[in-house]
């Protein structure tokens, strides 16, 4: 088997909900070991969110838990016991990063705060993904996807100007700052390697997506102008858009940057007379006449199921693709031909088809494992990782320390 | 120009060659942010990604797309053709001493030009060749061309964006799918530097931009396999699971709108309290509402129109107040209110300037102060600045070629004249 581009660096996970958990299940698919750390007296509320494999309500069949999990170990501990906190300091001295995303002090007050843990270990690399930071006056607000999507200006953006504003996907900045986390966690210790230094990475939420509202941040500020919602169209192409397609919900996007994308579109539809309209001839013809452009481009698709718009104006060289629901991904051939799909089997709770990773490395392969149960892993970390003894294992674990 | 010295960096040392379009801007960026020598690579003239909107007060020139500004800071620039002999060389010679090269031609460009990475790899073995497409380097549909649009739809992120009745619709003026998969593109690659300095071997890496969309939906693809059912867009209302009751995110300020959802039962309890509390104030409660049972109300045993009913104080309570006063209201009040943020806000909101996020940059060319994120996290050895707004058309041309690789004056002026650089 390939070596793992991360092996050997170790990281120990205080987490929750989506952007925790997607952070540290990167840094394991790419090799790195990392154990989640869970309490049975307390569970995530993924943990018992369905839909639930076999539709039974468990923890260890919560899809939305094992969605955003792979390939961690699953360790249970209970630090409102006693001694939670010798094992705790094991784990610390152990590990080469630490990730945890509860809201501003929560880490500090439970003891664990950076200034705690590189007492322990003094290289340690601490990142905190709170919504809005540890300092400054809303540390300690909480706060969820949707209101960090409205925050950081994205739903502003969104939708057609007649509409409110939308929200992008389905709490998207979860699924944003994951992708900062995991930069900032790989380069600090590339640079720990070269210095031998540890630090402690405040990663805002917020501040992970604002970057990605420069250019109307910069507008604003240079020409006194804020940005509009202007649908699915643009400023440089026509036609630009969504078009219904034949079935339900179904459609498909069609967009035409320049002249021959122009021609090869009029041919893929089979040369219409309003193709070779006056009006239609030039770009800026088609921006001026967008209404009407739209309203025959949405006649032809109207007659077609999205695959096959998809398919005559990709023969003919049209950026055009199906708007894929879940079981368009499903079946997507391409997808498919990447193995990005990975259907992985728990014996016990039944299998589950996790998405693989959208940056292949040629010679250290990601590889996906699946979510852990509960508390599955205690014996192999706690005995084989961290050397416990099986006597001290088996009295921590009666002091309930193990929870 | 330059804004300061970087002082201690995360990937100080690295060198990135960056010959990226709009399509990975963002991950040599995201580099050059954490202390990389970032090199952007332009064809002769400027690149494409330079007649990009917004422009500096809508003049419409390559020197003034603010869309380029925002993604190419922290990059020095260079012009090169590549598509000439000359071209090629000096890239190589570049290529034979850099650490990382991003780049999103279509697949087989570089190939079919000479610097695909099985011809880098023989000049520089530890080169990580890291390369951004819209359906990545392998598979079926690895030739198909797309957009920003596209992406979103092949991706799965348009069939969650949204209102039922209307077509799925995406973020307007942003290309979101590029520029997540420029930072994919750029976590990738750090990744491949850390396995770099273990076995000194670079690599390729393959970013496929529709994957990059897929990792962005949340359970679309997963929730029909384990139920059959499709994901239901209504990305401004809420549709409670089992109950007629749909509850609203998106409410009218007196200038804009503000997020907010309701919580009802053990978790929303507390707040809505404070909620009623705050109709008090204003003198909008009555009976009615003094009297729900919050800790006990479960929507699924309610009916549409109550749900519209208790909303309504809401509505009325938010809609003659600012964002901003509804901001203030909602820190005060510990009620979870956030408004949907426009440029303007975004810049003001007082969480971020008190963190010092938005850091002035200097654009002498054309006599104006920017504000720019200074960051995507703030890292306590090695904190992220913005050394140099982006650069212009050739602005370092002089300085790599003749600086580094020895070119003389004379050299530069018969290559320009070539339509080299």
């Amino acid at each position: 088997m390939a070596e793992k581009a991360l092996a050997g660096v170790k990281v120990v996970a205080f987490i929750q909900g989506i952007t925790g958990p997607i952070t540290t299940s990167t840094l394991a698919a790419y090799g790195a070991e990392v154990v989640r750390i869970e309490t049975q007296t307390r569970l995530e509320w993924h943990r018992q969110a369905g839909p639930f494999i076999g539709n039974i309500s468990q923890p260890d069949r919560a899809t939305p838990y094992l969605f955003v999990n792979a390939g961690q170990m699953g360790v249970t501990l209970n630090l409102k016991k006693p001694r939670a906190m010798d094992v705790m300091r094991r784990i610390i001295r152990w590990a080469d990063v630490v990730v945890e995303n509860f809201s501003g002090a929560t880490m500090k007050s439970m003891g664990l705060g950076y200034e705690d843990l590189r007492q322990i270990r003094p290289d340690i690399i601490m990142l905190s993904a709170a919504i809005f930071g540890q300092t400054g006056p809303m540390a300690e607000v909480r706060g969820y996807g949707g209101t960090l999507t409205a925050l950081t200006g994205m739903a502003g953006v969104t939708g057609f100007a007649d509409q409110l504003p939308q929200f992008p996907g389905f709490a998207i900045t979860d699924f944003i700052a994951p992708r900062g986390n995991v930069l900032a966690i790989v380069s600090a210790l590339d640079y720990r390697r070269r210095t031998g230094k540890g630090q402690y990475i405040d990663a805002a939420q917020a501040e992970s997506a604002f970057p990605l509202l420069t250019p109307v941040v910069l507008q604003y500020q240079a020409n006194g102008v804020e940005a509009e919602r202007m649908g699915n169209r643009s400023t440089c192409a026509a036609p630009h858009g969504v078009y219904k397609c034949k079935g339900t919900d179904r459609w498909c996007t069609i967009t035409v940057f320049n002249d021959q994308q122009w021609r090869g579109f009029c041919q893929a539809i089979g040369s219409p007379d309003w193709c070779r309209s006056e009006r239609f001839a030039t770009l800026l013809g088609r921006l001026h006449s967008i209404d009407e452009l739209d309203r025959l481009v949405e006649e032809w698709t109207m007659q077609r199921t999205p695959e096959e718009v998809m398919d005559l104006l990709q023969a003919a060289g049209v950026p055009a693709g199906v708007v894929q629901g879940g079981q368009d991904l499903d079946g997507d051939p391409h997808l498919r031909h990447r193995q990005f799909y990975w259907k992985l089997e728990d014996h016990e709770f039944g299998a589950f088809t996790y998405m693989g990773m959208p940056a292949k490395l040629s010679r250290t392969p990601y590889e996906m494992r699946r979510a852990p149960r509960l508390g599955e892993h205690n014996e192999q970390f706690y005995i084989g990782v961290l050397g416990m003894s099986d006597e001290e294992f088996v009295s921590y674990m009666a002091e309930g320390v193990f929870e | 120009m330059t804004q300061g010295t970087q002082g201690n960096t995360m990937l100080g040392g690295y060198r990135v060659l960056d010959l990226t379009s709009d399509r990975g801007y963002y991950c040599g960026q995201l580099l050059g942010n954490l202390g990389a020598d970032v090199i952007k690579i332009e064809p002769p003239g400027g690149d494409p990604g330079r007649n990009t909107e917004p422009f500096f007060q809508d003049q419409a020139h390559p020197e003034k797309s603010l869309f380029w500004m925002a993604f190419n800071t922290n990059k020095r620039g260079i012009t090169l053709n590549l598509e000439t002999e000359d071209g090629r060389r000096l890239f190589r010679r570049l290529a034979e001493k850099a650490d990382v090269l991003v780049e999103s031609f279509d697949p087989g460009y570089m190939e079919a030009i000479g610097l695909g990475y099985a011809e880098l790899e023989k000049l520089n073995p530890r080169l990580v060749f890291t390369s951004i497409t819209p359906f990545g380097q392998t598979g079926p549909r690895r030739d198909f061309k797309s957009s920003d649009l596209v992406a979103w739809g092949m991706g799965g992120l348009l069939f969650q964006t949204g209102d039922p009745d209307r077509p799925p619709t995406h973020l307007s003026h942003i290309p979101l799918a590029y520029l997540l998969a420029g930072m994919d593109g750029a976590s990738a690659t750090a990744i491949a530097l850390y396995w770099r300095g273990t076995s000194g071997l670079g690599q390729q890496v393959d970013v496929s931009m529709q994957e990059t969309v897929a990792k962005t939906t949340m359970m679309l693809h997963e929730v029909w396999l384990v139920t059959g059912t499709e994901f239901r867009r209504s990305s401004s209302w809420y549709h409670v699971p089992a109950s007629p009751v749909v509850l609203r995110l998106v409410w009218p300020a007196k200038d804009g709108y503000i997020f907010y959802m309701m919580y009802v039962g053990a978790f929303g309890a507390e707040e809505d309290k404070r909620l009623v509390q705050w109709m008090e104030e204003e003198g909008i409660a009555d009976d009615f509402i003094r009297g729900i049972d919050w800790a006990n109300l479960d929507w699924r045993e309610k009916t549409k129109e109550y749900g519209d009913r208790i909303q309504d104080y809401l509505f009325r309570l938010f809609k003659d107040k600012t964002k901003a006063e509804l901001l203030d209201h909602a820190l005060k009040r510990n009620i979870l209110i956030q408004p949907i943020s426009t440029p303007k806000d975004i810049l003001t909101h007082p969480q971020f300037v008190a963190r010092e996020y938005w850091q002035e940059v200097k654009h002498e060319e054309l006599g104006i102060t920017m504000k720019y994120p200074a960051r995507f996290c703030m890292a306590s050895e090695t904190p992220l600045r913005i050394w140099r707004r982006a650069p212009l058309i050739g602005e370092h041309n002089e300085e790599v070629y003749c600086g580094e690789l020895g070119l003389s004056r004379g050299d530069l002026v018969a290559l320009k004249q070539a339509g080299i650089i």
